[in-house]
């Protein structure tokens, strides 16, 4: 898998910055609803656990990208909460599938909330804005984690995905879910 | 009881009693006793590259801005307002010549020295006298970019306390280009147990192939033969040729150098699959050729652990701190590391290096650390269990010939033995006896 080189942190970086413009909204009612009907498909996948279903929902040339910087910068520059590839969401996957990854044994349990989805359209793709609160029960107390999220996507399929968690500079206790 | 019979009693040869890990009042004596009574990590001056450059800490509970101040020198002030008593600085991180604290205005130069205050003719008394300035650490020093504070002035040099620790840091070091590394960024994670959890499981080889039984099979699961990342604690790792070595102090090593043959690229060979490690692979060994395989082993994770008590570890490349927030709930961050290659020692293959270099370095945090966060958290709720007194660190223990004490005094052992615990909580126990003579400056 080669596709994480220069030029792909190049194009993360640059479209996922300065894309929430006015003039680039979509009103668009039709498409609009198209993007929240797959933001919420994905997170009622993760939430039931159905792994595999939700990844077919991202391009085979993917990221998930949870910068851990108050102002996130260069991920060649500097690590995030995580930044994940297709082959590393697949080990993440593998990883809780084990059955030993004792951070998730036994498994949370989740309810993700989705709103506030507003799309733009950028270089013909789609950015989508949404906001995520995740309540996750775990060995009897139940927390919860707040992000915003944009996701990029093209041809009907997630590109790319960044969560941007309202503690992403704070320590996080047991971050093991897929977020 | 006195306190030495006491403290004699929770640590025995073999076991500790589980009211350190649970006794709030222990925890208390232990942010004077340790926290207050040794050379504390602080922070990394690459954090605090320019004058008035600061950051915002603690040095056990206490909250400290470690800053470099106006004339370029390194100070720890306790964060907090000789007035009343407020946080003067609220921010993470900055650039300040003075703080002044938001409540009724009481400014600080970044010296600590008190600037001024509001209407000082309401006042009878001479606001010169030093008494008004910030408290701060006595004694700040740095060793090689780690920079270290202590309240003790009674504690050695900081080098004399770094003692044969000094080697493996050295040589952590002076594998990157110019022998130097950067701060870049951290993966923070917090766990509901006591701070000596984290720090016992720091040498510990005895864990990895249970804890760690997940991570080991995802970064194996396309070989035929496990040798990626941690494989070699896998058969009979008792035998490995890694060791733990005990440098006194409550400092430990964990040197799994001599499991990974001695060659360039070696290191390269079993790292895990990582983001952006073929693209950038291509690119280095296009560019270097022959000389690609000690860039390379510089994107690799250094197979080292140093841990300095009570609350550095160095491991992999990351720089981990271990801070107490309260008897049962510790936060462990891991300050990733950059190489910096200002003589181009590389041929302009740093941010190649670098590049990989940050995906390897979330692979633990991400894949590892939760599980042993989450048996700490399941051990201080284990503990709970009052009447069940004891938790043991024996492994190793009689056993002829297991553990050598080498001509410099040190001790070493087998990677899975647990003589680094039976001694770091040894010197828990002295320091715990031991009144530090705790002296702040103004």
């Amino acid at each position: 898998m080669t596709y994480v080189n220069d030029r792909f942190y190049e194009e993360l970086v640059a479209s996922f910055s300065d894309w929430q413009r006015p003039e680039l909204e979509v009103a668009d009612v039709a498409t609009r609803d198209e993007c929240r009907r797959l933001l919420e498909r994905e997170a009622r996948l993760l939430d039931e656990g159905r792994y595999e279903d939700w990844l077919a929902l991202y391009a085979d040339e993917c990221v998930v990208w949870v910068p851990a910087a108050e102002r996130p910068g260069d991920p060649r520059r500097e690590v995030s909460v995580f930044f994940d590839d297709r082959q590393r969401l697949e080990d993440r996957i593998f990883r809780l599938r084990t059955g030993k990854a004792w951070s998730q044994v036994p498994p949370s349990r989740t309810v993700r909330m989705v709103s506030n989805v507003e799309v733009f359209r950028a270089a013909e793709k789609l950015m989508v804005r949404s906001n995520l609160l995740l309540a996750e029960l775990r060995a009897g107390e139940t927390r919860q984690l707040a992000a915003w999220c944009a996701h990029r996507l093209a041809h009907g399929k997630i590109e790319a995905k960044q969560i941007n968690l309202l503690e992403r500079d704070q320590s996080l206790r047991n971050p093991s879910v897929l977020l | 009881m006195s306190t030495s019979i006491f403290f004699e009693h929770l640590v025995q040869e073999d076991r500790v009693h589980r009211s350190i890990y649970t006794d709030p009042l222990i925890f208390e004596l232990e942010m004077t006793h340790i926290f207050g009574g040794v050379w504390c990590y602080l922070a990394h001056e690459s954090q605090l590259p320019r004058p008035d450059d600061y950051l915002t800490g603690k040095l056990g509970l206490r909250p400290i801005i470690v800053v470099r101040d106006s004339s370029g020198k390194l100070r720890a002030l306790f964060n907090r307002c000789t007035h009343r008593g407020a946080r003067v600085c609220r921010e993470t991180r900055g650039s300040a010549r003075t703080f002044q604290c938001p409540y009724h205005g009481w400014t600080y130069f970044n010296t600590g020295k008190l600037r001024g205050v509001p209407w000082p003719e309401g006042y009878a008394c001479d606001f010169a006298e030093g008494k008004y300035n910030l408290a701060q650490v006595p004694r700040v020093e740095s060793y090689r970019g780690f920079i270290f504070g202590t309240l003790n002035a009674d504690a050695p040099p900081l080098g004399d306390y770094l003692g044969a620790a000094k080697r493996p840091i050295d040589e952590w070091l002076d594998r990157n280009p110019g022998s130097r590394v950067v701060v870049a960024e951290a993966n923070r994670l917090k766990f509901k147990g006591n701070w000596k959890l984290a720090y016992d499981n720091a040498a510990d080889g005895y864990h990895v192939v249970f804890s760690h039984r997940s991570l080991l099979e995802t970064e194996n699961r396309h070989a035929a033969d496990p040798t990626k990342g941690m494989s070699f604690y896998m058969g009979k790792p008792d035998e490995a040729p890694m060791y733990v070595q005990y440098f006194g102090r409550g400092h430990h090593f964990k040197d799994k150098r001599p499991n990974v043959e001695r060659r360039p690229g070696a290191l390269w060979e079993i790292e895990g699959a990582q983001p952006g490690m073929a693209a950038y692979e291509k690119l280095i060994r296009e560019r270097l050729g022959a000389r690609a395989l000690r860039a390379l082993d510089l994107a690799a994770s250094e197979p080292v652990n140093i841990n300095i008590f009570p609350n550095l570890s160095i491991l992999g490349n990351h720089i981990q701190v271990f801070q107490p927030l309260a008897v049962d709930e510790t936060e462990s961050v891991w300050y990733a590391t950059a190489i910096v290659d200002e003589a181009n020692e590389l041929e302009g293959m740093a941010d190649a290096v670098n590049a990989i270099r940050m995906r390897t370095q979330e692979s633990f945090p991400n894949f590892g650390e939760v599980d042993d966060a989450a048996n700490f958290e399941e051990i201080q709720k284990g503990l709970a269990a009052c009447e069940d007194e004891w938790v043991y660190m024996h492994r190793g223990l009689g056993i002829p010939g297991r553990v050598q004490r080498l001509a410099d005094g040190t001790l070493k052992a087998p990677a899975t033995d647990e003589v680094f615990m039976r001694e770091h909580m040894k010197e828990w126990q002295r320091l715990m006896t031991t009144r530090p003579n705790i002296q702040l400056s103004r």
